[in-house]
């Protein structure tokens, strides 16, 4: 059993769950996610190590609550426990000094980016930020990330927060300004396959970071699989990050959708019970 | 002579409404009856054909003598997991075909009677295991990557020799194959967990979800004082066709249909959360056990029709004859000398037909199985909706890519010696189908104890206790 140490309420659907699990903590490395079960009938769900802490053994997760398992996640108290904590996988991010880079976080992707953008920052790279939600209630990490910008912009969709737009709107500008070595991107497919329309024209390498569906995470199901470079490759254990200048994101767009049907049925359960 | 005795089973017709166990094992009479069949051979040709030694004469003798219970003692001697291999060995193939009896017609029901005892022991609540291998300070420690079949054996006998061991499983329960693979219907949860119960109580920890080459690596097993490291990591990583229209949705590898089905029990969604989809028309690839499994759980998912797809004949099969026969009673159909060349999906990115080609069999291939060669013009195509892919698995480069130094093959298993186990890495030792590629649960078994014995004689530390 692994206890939950702390549950803190990000914004109106995220939620951020300090657990403990020493094994994890140990050897947690940045871009790196874990699988958890909540209970004997739960469904396995990957979810990013937000923060480690090898002192005190405990790994942070953050999430948003848009399904049974992630609805259930949210339920759970400090001093409740998950049945499975099984990690860290996924090849850890890249961290090395390449000079100056674009993190964009859309909704919870914030969450993902950061442990990334704050080792690439303490790597001595200039780092840019861009955090996209759908409202102002939906941004997170906002404070966290400014800490480790070296500057940061916001977008909203409704311009209820920073400015009205998208994050491609800033980097547009970003990229037109001034030279980027690398630009990294995390949030929903649809806007990391925009961002890589984008940078594809200005011929700057983008690392995205996949999520599509997966079971064990270990490369054992396929059930992952995503086309890179037209070569099939299993996110858990050949990503999750990858070249977004070659990844089919049609393709992932329609896998993600597969069991549709199931989770609406599953959540109705859920309001049931 | 008398004749085999037969096993009572479900009706296939019923069966395919449920997954409890399709073959209801035999009654104490039936069992008796069976063993007096035994001919008590001097020699017993039948036991070179088991891979973990059974005494087999004396156990059915005990049968025969209603002396259930001391039958149990001597099968598990030799077998830490009885009520397993009763169930899924390839008896035909193994011991029975040595049987004496088979010469003259059929051989002694060796896995069935084997199968009775320990399921004998099970009810009466026999058998459980003496604390010979207790967990004890002072004792030296040997870590075994992988709870299948391969690495809870090799546990399980380390720890009757008093080794204080533990088992590092990557997925959230043990058992292996024989929990993510093997449905319930052929090995019944309850009792795969009584048999792991008992390696338990042989003083076995096992600890679930570490994943060695990412939570913890093996030299660092070393550093933390493991003496002696066992890999049995099984054949786990899924091939696929690589034909055109693989990725569309409704196409699973048979590992991700199997671990759906049984490890997460997706066949009792929405009381369990993970889901899994089949439609009406459900198509296979391959003949193995892994694909009737596949077939056949696609069957109890409510699949109106379920066909194998293969690309040679019904001889080269490879599948336990057993397993095909239940199968086609269940009403699945076999495309054979068929080979799947594309899958169609609709403007959804569902999977719709699938293109094959008539094949013809040639000259014998290096195998011995003569070479599917595909017929000029015979392209056709079939209406589908979910297609499960069961060509077979290799190993998974997860933790062999984290160790260093460690020899593998061309096709990436782990080079290791038959008899020892014995590694490129001094205190490594390997087997299972992480060695061999994908073969049988007896065999993992029987590599599993001969590693243990290596161990044990090439160890240093004179364990305080010698076992079998
Ligand atoms: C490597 C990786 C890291 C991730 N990190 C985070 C994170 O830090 N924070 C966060 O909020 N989300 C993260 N996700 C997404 C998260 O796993 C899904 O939101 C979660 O599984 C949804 O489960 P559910 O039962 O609540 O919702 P469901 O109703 O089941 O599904 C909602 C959505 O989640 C996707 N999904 C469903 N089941 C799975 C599954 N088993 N694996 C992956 N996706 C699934 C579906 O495509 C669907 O779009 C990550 C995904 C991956 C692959
Ligand atoms: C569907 C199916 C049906 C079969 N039917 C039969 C049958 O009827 N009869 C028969 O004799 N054989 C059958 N087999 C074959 C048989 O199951 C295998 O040969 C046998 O299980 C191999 O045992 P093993 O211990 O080597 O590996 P496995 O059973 O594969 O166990 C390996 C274990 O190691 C774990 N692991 C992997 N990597 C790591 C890691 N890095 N860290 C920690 N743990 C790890 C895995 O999660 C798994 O639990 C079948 C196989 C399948 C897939
Ligand atoms: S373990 Fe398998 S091979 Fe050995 S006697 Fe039993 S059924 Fe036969
Ligand atoms: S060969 Fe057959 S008849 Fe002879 S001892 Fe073995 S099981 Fe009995
Ligand atoms: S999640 Fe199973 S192979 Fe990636």
């Amino acid at each position: 059993m692994y206890k939950i140490l702390d549950v803190k309420q990000l914004s109106k659907e995220i939620k951020s769950m300090k657990v403990s699990a020493p094994e994890i903590a140990r050897k947690a490395k940045p871009g790196q996610f874990i699988v958890l079960r909540i209970d004997e009938t739960g469904e396995r769900i990957p979810l990013t190590i937000n923060d480690f802490d090898p002192k005190t053994g405990s790994i942070t997760i953050i999430f948003q609550e848009v399904g049974k398992t992630t609805g259930k996640l949210g339920m759970l108290k400090k001093g409740d426990s998950l049945i499975d904590v099984a990690g860290p996988l996924g090849h850890p991010g890249r961290v090395e000094k390449i000079g100056t880079v674009v993190c964009i976080g859309g909704g919870v992707g914030a969450a993902v980016i950061y442990p990334e953008a704050r080792a690439l920052k303490e790597t001595g790279n200039e780092v840019l930020s861009i955090i996209g939600a759908r409202s102002r209630d939906m941004i997170i990490l906002e404070d966290k990330m400014r800490k480790i910008s070296d500057e940061l912009f916001i977008t909203t969709d409704d311009g209820s927060y920073g400015r009205k737009g998208v994050v491609t709107d800033p980097l547009k500008e970003i990229l037109t300004k001034r030279k980027i070595d690398l630009v990294i991107a995390i949030g929903p497919i649809i806007m990391m396959k925009f961002v890589c329309l984008m940078t594809k024209q200005f011929n700057v390498p983008t690392v995205v970071n996949l999520n599509p569906i997966m079971v064990d995470g270990t490369g054992m199901c396929g059930s992952c699989r995503v086309t890179v470079g037209n070569e099939v490759k299993f996110a858990c254990v050949d990503g999750p990050e990858f070249d977004g200048h070659l990844v089919d994101f049609d393709e992932l767009t329609n896998r993600n959708a597969r069991f549709l049907e199931e989770e609406k049925e599953s959540c109705t359960c859920k309001k049931d019970s | 002579m008398q004749k085999r005795l037969i096993m009572p089973e479900q009706l296939p017709q019923d069966r395919i409404k449920n997954f409890s166990e399709v073959a209801l094992g035999y009654t104490e009479d039936q069992a008796v009856a069976e063993a007096k069949r035994c001919l008590q051979c001097k020699k017993a040709p039948c036991m070179p054909g088991c891979p973990v030694d059974i005494d087999i004469p004396g156990f059915i003798k005990l049968i025969a003598e209603r002396k259930f219970s001391e039958s149990l003692d001597v099968l598990k001697e030799k077998n830490n997991l009885p009520a397993i291999c009763g169930r899924v060995c390839p008896q035909e193939t193994q011991c029975e075909i040595k049987c004496t009896l088979k010469k003259k017609g059929e051989p002694v029901a060796i896995g069935r009677l084997e199968r009775f005892v320990a399921d004998w022991g099970r009810k009466n609540k026999k058998q459980r295991a003496k604390g010979r291998g207790q967990r004890a300070e002072g004792r030296p420690q040997a870590a075994v990557i992988g709870a299948g079949p391969a690495g809870l054996t090799c546990a399980g006998d380390l720890a009757k020799t008093g080794w204080k061991v533990t088992i590092f499983e990557s997925l959230h329960a043990p058992g292996g194959v024989l929990r993510y693979g093997i449905p319930e219907f052929r090995m019944p949860r309850d009792v795969l967990d009584y048999e792991i119960e008992y390696v338990k109580n042989l003083g076995v920890e096992i600890k679930t979800n570490i994943i060695v080459g990412r939570t913890v690596t093996i030299k660092e097993l070393f550093s933390e004082g493991y003496k002696a490291v066992f890999i049995g990591t099984g054949a786990g990583f899924p091939y696929f066709l690589g034909i055109p229209g693989e990725n569309y949705n409704g196409v699973y590898s048979a590992n991700e249909f199997l671990t759906r089905a049984n490890l997460m029990k997706a066949y009792k969604f929405p009381e369990y959360d993970t889901p899994i989809k089949v439609g009406e028309k459900v198509a296979v690839v391959g003949a193995g056990n892994v694909a009737m499994d596949s077939a056949r759980v696609a069957r109890r998912l409510g699949a109106k029709k379920v066909c194998i797809i293969y690309r040679r004949s019904r001889s080269e099969m490879p599948a336990r004859a057993e397993e095909i026969h239940h199968a086609e009673e269940e009403g699945i159909e076999l495309d054979l000398l068929t080979l799947p060349i594309e899958i169609i999906g609709n403007d959804k990115g569902w999977v719709k037909q699938v293109k094959c080609l008539k094949m013809k069999l040639g000259e014998p291939d290096d195998t011995g199985r003569r070479r599917p060669l595909p017929i000029d013009g015979s392209e056709y195509l079939t209406d589908i909706d979910t297609i499960v892919i069961a060509i077979g698995q290799g190993p998974n480069p997860l933790l062999l890519s984290m160790t260093p130094g460690l020899k593998l093959t061309k096709k990436g298993n782990i080079v290791a010696d038959d008899i020892t186990g014995e590694t490129s890495l001094e205190g490594v030792y390997a087997g299972g189908d992480i060695v061999t590629g994908a073969a049988t649960v007896i065999e993992a078994m029987g590599v599993g104890k001969r590693v243990a014995r290596a161990i044990n004689e090439t160890s240093p530390l004179i364990p305080l206790q010698r076992g079998n």
